[in-house]
């Protein structure tokens, strides 16, 4: 059989490609099938305890970790009239500068708290570099059924263990346990 | 002292550490001698300038023919002896292991929240010789944290390793046994007394010191991280002292400030005021140049102000008094010196922002100005007597106070009150009412005479000496007599260096007498300019530059860093302002003077311009610039805008250049001026005398922004004696009187001879010059009760 010319072959790989299950996602038109992975180093996020209150405590190890040199963090005294975090210690400043950061996760790691984590989400780009340094409220997670925005008072009767040993289970009940 | 590393001939001794064999000095330490050959034992209670303790046992070493490992920071080494550390022994780095994880027992694991974290000796000795698991499943130790020991000092208890380094600094080093270890076992822990907080001067030290976080200040807690700072060695701005600092510092703001180790000057500490007073040095900060007009000060453009300044100096020419304050810079002091008599031509300049006397100009000039280094910390230490005249070592020089303390040397103080310093330094009063001191000093005890003649005998004297009428001659003659060094102790950093320099009325640089051809020629030679332009006959100094201001006798004022408080008539100083026709100030913060200027133009501060201070011995102690991004110019940079403006040239004006025409110039070695030797004390009647001096700790400008600090400074009191207590029928408050108001105190019986009270200088709550219009020395009416 004489060999078909190249061109035809090629025009056939073109043609056959027709009847195949097509691959490509229409974003941004199909926005909800977002195309991240579980496990994907997206925009952090600053976690809350289950009342509310957050879990930083403004020790600076992420930005420690950090080898872009992202992340701002300015610690300062939690006060009785004005409780952001269980404990001594809060983050006051939390900045983390998205014209930097390499989403390499090493902060997550550094993080003794599980304060911060990462999202999924991906769409971060803007237009100027001012915008791309997120503060504190901009990474602070969502506020779930139960939670109560900080500054408030722990839970009565708790001190900063319970809360670090997962006991705190809303903004006035206690897990106590087979630990306790 | 616990180990002897001095010059002197100590026999040596050979040891064999690890294998090694070394020689050292006898009575060395395990711990020294294995560090001399580069190995590390962990540690925590041992510290080089504190007596062996042995109380944390993290440093066990293997002694051969002991049978149990011994601590390596109180084993003297013996000769012959043979010692295995952790390096070639598993005994000793099993016993260092054991111990490690018995302090770790009750440590919490809260290095996330703790300031020490990044810095800290335990963590750091925790991971080179610890065990990386921990075997512990009990309950940590628990305590209420952190716990105030002072309004300054925070104490976490959970977190002290017991190791007694703060304890002994306060007892050994500061000789304020204000805290101490209590209880015992597992709840033992640092303390102090129901009521009386750890109100050391010195308290800051035990911050530094402590090798985990226990101890930390309240005005860093949680302030950043270790990791964070950026380090700048620096001097120390507040007193003549010239402690080795070192700056910290985070996004253009100073977090905080360190001892350093500068072991012939401050060794490793320094006072709670160098540590903790830094926040001046952003707060509060005039920014841009400030011009008046009509009748307000409104803020303008750097080539506005410098013309507008020019002009008014130009009017007025030599008929300008020059006052610098005594906190600059020897290169800005210089800058004010040359200023003064090359470009404006005058020699109305001083740099004593305070009471002066003409007898007091004179012995500086004759005597110390440009002087080489005679007598230094060193010499203190090894000095067998000790004179005080006027001087108050604790609050008007510490680190003076800590070496005298540490040197054990025979104190003698002369003065009116055997303060607590005095005391703790177990020093002897030589009693004088205050501003008699000559009638002493001409008159001193045999012992002490016979004291001040042994070779190496030190008079160290305050500056309150200017206050005493004959004080300076008689402190000349007794110097002759005795063969005493003397040192000048000023109490601000910059006063030695610009007295150096020339910022004095009647002195060229280098200690040159202004009245000297060839002095003149020398200085106008380096300068570039013509001799004869320059003054040649010596012009009003201290006091008189106010009082030729307040009689109209001057057309204008350039004024440096002064605080009118500081100034000994505060009325007379008000006149001088309102009826002097311009002033020219050069500040960072608005005071008094600033407010009367025509022009005001900011100047930097220590930590934007690099510079040296002279300490009281003549040291140069340099520092160079912290924020090196900073606009704010130094005082001498702004002289060359103003010289060039006036359309007048002499030599350079920047920080280096001002420095090579130092060196260039260098110290005078032709005649000098006479010693003063007229000087006699006034007769004095019964009445009470006032005897006063500016606590470490008061309100001062340079504290402001630092209520912890405040907190820690002495009570305001009126300190009298018991007998005049009972005389006044013991009251709780006395009301004293001076020529212009009174101020009513608590009263605090002391050590302070019958007749004299004393009270604070310039604390809150009493300013003696602004409330009572006396002076040092003054008769002032003392009476019982008066609402305080």
């Amino acid at each position: 059989m004489a060999e078909l010319p190249q061109a035809v072959r090629g025009f056939w790989v073109t043609f056959s490609t027709m009847f195949k299950k097509v691959v490509t996602e229409q974003y941004p038109e199909d926005a909800h099938k977002y195309p991240t992975q579980p496990r994907f180093h997206g925009r952090h996020q600053l976690n809350r305890w289950a009342d509310g209150l957050e879990k930083c405590v403004g020790c600076e190890l992420c930005a420690w970790a950090c080898p872009a040199d992202a992340i701002y963090v300015e610690g300062a005294s939690n006060t009785e009239e004005e409780r952001f975090s269980p404990g001594e210690r809060y983050g006051r400043v939390y900045q983390i500068n998205y014209a930097r950061c390499i989403f390499c996760g090493l902060c997550i790691e550094a993080c003794p708290t599980r304060a911060l984590t990462m999202t999924n989400e991906f769409e971060l780009a803007d237009n100027n570099r001012a915008d791309l340094i997120y503060e504190k409220k901009d990474l602070l997670g969502p506020l779930l059924a139960g939670m109560i925005e900080a500054p408030h008072a722990m839970v009565e009767g708790t001190t900063e263990k319970d809360y670090y040993a997962n006991l705190v289970t809303g903004p006035a009940t206690v897990n106590r346990g087979a630990n306790s | 002292m616990s180990e002897n590393f001095t010059t002197d001939v100590v026999p040596m001794v050979s040891v064999t550490i690890d294998g090694v064999v070394i020689e050292v000095p006898k009575g060395t330490l395990a711990i020294r001698a294995a560090e001399l050959i580069g190995i590390e034992i962990p540690r925590f209670c041992d510290h080089p300038l504190l007596e062996p303790v042995a109380a944390c046992r993290a440093c066990l070493i293997e002694v051969e023919g002991m049978p149990k490992p011994q601590p390596a920071c109180a084993q003297v080494v013996n000769d012959g002896m043979t010692i295995r550390t952790q390096e070639s022994s598993e005994v000793a780095k099993d016993a260092q292991e054991g111990v490690m994880e018995f302090l770790l027992i009750n440590h919490p694991l809260d290095c996330p929240v703790c300031d020490k974290g990044g810095e800290c000796p335990l963590q750091n000795q925790s991971m080179s010789a610890g065990r990386p698991e921990s075997r512990f499943e009990g309950e940590k130790r628990i305590f209420e944290k952190p716990i105030n020991v002072s309004a300054q000092i925070l104490l976490d208890r959970e977190r002290c390793v017991s190791c007694a380094r703060c304890t002994r600094f306060a007892e050994q080093i500061a000789g304020d046994p204000m805290i101490e270890l209590l209880e015992r076992g597992a709840n033992q822990q640092v303390g102090v007394a129901d009521e009386q907080p750890f109100d050391s001067y010195f308290s800051g030290n035990t911050i530094q010191i402590c090798p985990v976080g226990a101890l930390t200040s309240t005005s860093y807690r949680f302030r950043s991280r270790p990791f964070d700072l950026v380090s700048v060695p620096s001097t120390c701005e507040h007193c003549a002292s010239g402690c080795s600092l070192r700056t910290d510092y985070r996004r253009g703001e100073i977090t905080r400030r360190l001892a350093w180790d500068s072991p012939e000057v401050n060794e490793e500490w320094n006072c709670d005021k160098g540590r903790f007073g830094f926040t001046y040095l952003t707060d509060g900060r005039i920014t841009t140049p400030l011009v008046r007009e009509n009748g307000e000060l409104r803020p303008a453009s750097w080539p506005e102000a410098i013309d507008v300044a020019a002009r008014g100096l130009a009017a007025a020419g030599s008929s300008t008094g020059v006052l610098t304050g005594g906190r600059l810079t020897q290169e800005d002091a210089y800058g004010y010196a040359k200023f003064a008599r090359a470009i404006l031509g005058t020699d109305n300049i001083d740099f004593r922002a305070r009471a002066t006397s003409s007898e007091e100009t004179q012995y500086l000039r004759s005597a110390i100005a440009g002087t080489p280094v005679t007598v230094t910390y060193d010499a203190l230490e090894k000095a067998p007597f000790v004179l005080l005249v006027a001087f108050e070592p604790e609050d008007e020089s510490p680190m003076i106070f800590l070496r005298l303390r540490k040197a054990k040397t025979t104190v003698v103080s002369l003065g009116a009150v055997a303060t607590r310093g005095l005391k703790k330094m177990g020093g002897t009063l030589l009693a004088t009412k205050p501003g008699q001191e000559a009638l002493v000093l001409r008159a001193l005890p045999d012992h002490v005479k016979a004291a001040l003649a042994q070779p190496g005998a030190v008079i160290l004297v305050g500056e309150r000496i200017a206050a005493s009428a004959g004080g300076p001659s008689a402190l000349a003659e007794v110097a002759a007599q005795t063969g005493a060094s003397v040192a000048w102790v000023p109490r601000r950093a910059g006063e030695r260096g610009a007295l150096d320099v020339g910022a004095l009325a009647g002195l060229l640089p280098g200690g040159r007498p202004i009245t000297n051809d060839d002095a003149r020629n020398e200085v106008a030679g380096v300068w570039g300019v013509d001799a004869d332009a320059l003054p040649r006959v010596i012009g009003l100094s201290g006091e008189n530059i106010i009082n030729a201001g307040s009689r109209e006798n001057l057309r204008a004022f350039v004024i440096a860093g002064v605080d009118p408080v500081d100034l000994p008539d505060p009325e007379v100083t008000a006149v001088a302002l309102a009826r002097t026709a311009f002033i020219v100030s050069l500040d960072h913060h608005h005071s008094e003077f600033t407010q009367a200027a025509d022009v005001v133009l900011p100047v930097a501060l220590v930590t934007e311009k690099a510079g040296t201070f002279i300490d009281w011995e003549g040291r140069p102690r340099p520092f160079g610039q912290v924020f090196k991004d900073a606009l704010a110019m130094s005082d001498a940079t702004i002289l060359g805008m103003l010289a060039k403006a006036l359309g007048k040239q002499a030599g350079v004006w920047d920080g280096a250049g001002l420095r090579r025409e130092l060196a260039e110039l260098g110290q005078w070695t032709g005649v000098r001026e006479e010693l003063p030797s007229t000087g006699s004390a006034p007769l004095m009647s019964d009445a009470f005398r006032l005897a006063s001096w500016r606590e470490l700790l008061d309100a001062g400008v340079m504290q402001d922004g630092e209520p912890f600090l405040a907190a820690t400074a002495r009570p305001v009191i009126a300190l009298i004696s018991e007998a005049a207590a009972k005389q006044l029928g013991s009251p709780e408050t006395i009301t004293v009187g001076g020529p212009t108001g009174s101020v009513t105190l608590p009263v605090e019986i002391g050590d302070v001879i019958d007749d004299v009270v004393f009270l604070p200088m310039h604390s809150t709550g009493c300013s003696i010059y602004r409330d009572l219009g006396a002076r040092i020395g003054s008769a002032v009416d003392v009476s019982a009760g008066g609402a305080a």
